[in-house]
């Protein structure tokens, strides 16, 4: 073994992030590392390399017992981390690069023609020839990626650590990665690789280890690990106790169609999507990380331009070029990420909540004071909003609360169609519930709802239908009657050929 | 990874934290009037309408180009150039009115032309600025340089480099003349800061503005028009100097491209952050930005008042900044 990591156990301000997880990785093995989000990859490979201490556990790295207090120590040992935003220095030339603040010297002074020969050297045996003066910024993700390996591979690393490395490359590219990884492997270097897709995975991958909220689950080898198996692991916690309160889609078959997306594409990470919602429904989307939910939604709403297919609303085709067209029509979008995405921190509750019906609320540009206090204490009441009042800032609130304003913002609008994205991420399991039940009552009320969300329980408590995403493709539809765990799981793993 | 939530029902408050968070709230308030209480005791004849006049006629263009740049650095930007709009807009009123630019058959008429037509210049130059910050993506502090820089070249190459000396009693009227005893800077002054607080306060452009400038992709995915908000503001920014400099060379009888507005940029800005207005954006407070002028003149005078040189005069000023600064950074953190 290359490395062993066991019993690691993290908490950060009490709350455990790693709970007994552990890591092993053989020589010239190239492990495949994956989980949910919140399942603690990246916290376990941040104890490794030194970026975080570890409160219990050990680790031991070419047969020795070490314990790194920084990212520098355990790169001078020979590991090497790539993470997603890849840590070069775009202005600076490829040679530079490889040999940052190693660079060889002549007389005290930068040997720059032993620099560039040997960067080029070393890119040739990934078969890539550049111009090493170039700066790094000048090359495609996928040739910055390897000359971040090549880096590593100057720095004698023996393990090199790739975070999600193939999520901003094209097919292409992703095959010249898995080249160079062969090409690693061939030269003795163990690669843990933390990725979604999960036929990547099977292309590269030696063995695997699953994390799931904090435990190493299930290790193995990839090729006898089924699909099914690894998605099982992945996703299947204890499923929390949600009364179910999603309708059989036969009954709303008749119902109008709100929303239909067909064929719907938009670079690489949203390749053939078809969805429908319909009036008076809950619409599930659900899928892996990193399979283009967000995306979707984001295609719909007109946060991002449509290149491929169609989406139809109430009948019509609509392409909307930014959100504010989309709202115009009556399509509000609760984005996943509500720090970045939600909410504007220093504003209060009701700035915030008023902020997408602000232009209705104003006669020739003037806010009415007294119908904004008058919707937004509507909200509060009807919402259960905890604050201490209208005026309290936003960031004060729990991220229940904060998500409940989020959703007054849209619902003041009288929205047609609600597009929840993550709804309940961050949220207590009272307020959970909480919210799947206002969403239903929503759509008793004739709104048409996208769910999009990566909880199980969630889907199958709440969703009318559940459209599966895998890789940017819808891959499968599941009506209410054919919905269950096992039909989900299957449905996931499914391989997109 | 995990943040703590703070609980809606406010917890207690360390006495030190709740030290600052007082100051930063009423801190510029609090200097303000011990200024004046100080310059009460000590600055012989203080308590005179003159002493009043010649402090709020000298604070008049601060506080209107600071009003506009209150709105622009609300939306995370900041403006360069306002003192060389100055320049410009100082520049082309005496043209009209003096016939250099075209010929004017009635005066009334050139008057209102040399009120107008500047402004109008300037806010279209703003209009530049927010092109390049919004359609070029180009960093602000970088946008409005490019106008810093070639702004007063502008002014310079349009009246050769000459001093235009005038006198233009109705032009002139914006900076010396009286209304009930007011200067019309004053009250011009005061309309500004008043229309630009209401804005702020009960508008959808300045929930716009601030809803920008505290999360721009949130205010984007709300359907706020984020492009034509930043183009709005540097546009009244733009605006806002041409005023600006109408009343600097209506003062001085003499527009000298020179020297309108030379420095107004980091005056304007010092205000904006004295007055408690965040320069990482998400706020606008105006009352604050005034008040902030005002007390960046009140040291200055107090300073001169009592002997001491204009130069050390600009140390402390300086210093206050850097306090104001420290002040709300402190009140700020969670």
């Amino acid at each position: 073994m290359l490395l062993s990591m066991h019993g690691i156990c993290k908490s950060f301000n009490g709350i455990p992030a790693l709970r007994s997880a552990s890591l092993e990785v053989g020589e010239a093995e190239v492990m495949a590392l994956v989980g949910q989000n919140g399942a603690g990859k990246s916290t376990l490979i941040k104890i490794l390399t030194g970026a975080y201490r570890r409160d219990e556990g050990s680790i031991a790295f070419a047969g020795e017992d070490v314990s790194f207090n920084m990212p520098a120590e355990s790169q001078a040992r020979g590991i090497a981390t790539i993470y997603q935003e890849i840590n070069l220095a775009p202005q600076r030339s490829v040679a530079e690069n490889i040999y940052l603040s190693r660079e060889p010297r002549r007389f005290g002074l930068i040997d720059r023609r032993a620099m560039r020969e040997g960067a080029v050297a070393v890119l040739r045996t990934f078969n890539l020839e550049i111009d090493v003066d170039q700066p790094v910024a000048h090359f495609s993700a996928a040739t910055r990626q390897m000359v971040a390996i090549a880096r590593a591979v100057t720095q004698k690393a023996r393990l090199v650590i790739m975070d999600e490395p193939t999520s901003s490359l094209d097919e292409r590219e992703v095959a010249i990665l898995f080249e160079t990884i062969r090409t690693l492997k061939r030269a003795g270097v163990s690669v843990v690789f933390i990725g979604h897709r999960l036929d990547e995975l099977y292309r590269i991958c030696d063995s695997v280890t699953i994390m799931r909220d904090g435990k190493t689950v299930a290790t193995g080898a990839m090729a006898e690990m089924p699909k099914l198996a690894l998605v099982r692991h992945m996703l299947g916690k204890e499923l929390a106790a949600f009364e179910a309160i999603a309708k059989d889609a036969d009954e709303g078959a008749q119902r109008p169609v709100r929303l239909s997306v067909e064929n719907a594409g938009a670079g690489v990470r949203v390749r053939n999507v078809s969805l429908t919602v319909r009036e008076g429904e809950i619409s599930g989307l659900a899928g892996l990380l990193g399979s283009g939910r967000t995306e979707t939604a984001n295609l719909i709403f007109g946060a991002d331009r449509l290149e491929r297919g169609e989406i139809r609303y109430k009948g019509q085709a609509r392409s909307y070029r930014r959100p504010a067209e989309a709202i115009a029509d009556g399509i509000g979008l609760v984005s996943e990420d509500r720090k970045v995405d939600g909410i504007i921190p220093d504003m209060s509750i009701r700035e915030n909540m008023t902020l997408a019906l602000l232009p209705k609320l104003a006669r020739s540009g003037i806010v009415d004071r007294a119908r904004q206090d008058e919707i937004v204490a509507r909200y509060i009441a009807a919402l259960g909003i905890k604050c201490t009042s209208p005026d309290q800032p936003i960031k004060e609130l729990s991220g229940g609360n904060q998500q409940k304003v989020l959703l007054g913002r849209w619902l003041c609008t009288d929205p047609k169609l609600l597009i929840v994205d993550e709804p309940t991420r961050g949220i207590d399991i009272g307020a959970k519930a909480e919210i799947l039940r206002l969403l239903r009552r929503l759509a008793d009320e004739g709104l048409g709802v996208l769910m999009i969300s990566s909880e199980l329980e969630e889907l199958l408590a709440a969703a009318d239908r559940v459209t599966v995403l895998s890789d940017g493709t819808s891959v499968a539809v599941l009506p209410r009657r054919e919905l269950s765990e096992a039909a989900l799981f299957a449905a996931m793993a499914h391989q997109v050929e | 990874m995990t943040t703590i939530e703070t609980q809606a029902t406010a917890g207690t408050v360390p006495s030190g934290k709740r030290f600052f968070t007082l100051a930063g709230r009423y801190g510029t308030v609090a200097a303000f009037l011990a200024l004046i209480l100080f310059n009460v005791l000590f600055t012989p004849n203080f308590l005179s309408l003159q002493t009043l006049n010649v402090n709020l006629t000298q604070v008049a263009t601060i506080v209107i180009v600071a009003a506009g740049m209150t709105l622009v650095i609300a939306t995370g930007g900041i403006d360069l150039s306002v003192g060389s709009l100055m320049a410009i807009g100082g520049a082309l009123a005496p043209m009209i009115f003096t016939g250099a630019l075209f010929p004017v058959s009635s005066m009334p008429v050139a008057v209102a032309l040399a009120f107008i037509l500047p402004v109008i210049a300037t806010a279209l130059l703003g209009l530049f600025n927010g092109l390049l910050v919004t359609r070029f993506a180009i960093q602000p502090i970088i946008a409005t340089l490019v106008l810093f820089i070639a702004g007063r070249g502008i002014a310079q190459v349009m009246t050769n480099g000459n001093l235009q000396v005038f006198r233009n009693e109705g032009f002139q009227f914006i900076a010396l003349g009286r209304i009930a005893g007011i200067p019309a800077q004053v009250i011009l002054m005061i309309v500004i800061a008043a229309i630009a607080w209401a804005a702020v306060r009960h508008t959808v452009f300045g929930r716009q503005v601030i809803a920008v400038g505290g999360n721009e992709k949130a205010a984007r995915l709300t359907g706020i028009p984020v492009h034509r908000v930043k183009l709005l503001v540097y546009m009244i920014s733009g605006a806002l100097a041409g005023v600006a400099g109408l009343i600097v060379v209506a003062r001085n009888s003499a527009s000298d491209a020179n020297l309108v507005g030379l420095g107004m940029e980091l005056d304007a800005i010092a205000a904006v952050a004295v007055g408690g207005t965040l320069l990482t954006g998400g706020r606008a407070n105006i009352m604050g930005t005034l008040i902030g002028a005002l007390v960046i003149q009140l040291v200055r005078y107090t300073l001169l008042a009592n002997g001491v040189p204009d130069a050390a005069a600009l140390i402390v000023k300086a210093a206050l900044i850097l306090l104001a600064v420290f002040i709300q950074q402190r009140a700020g953190k969670p």
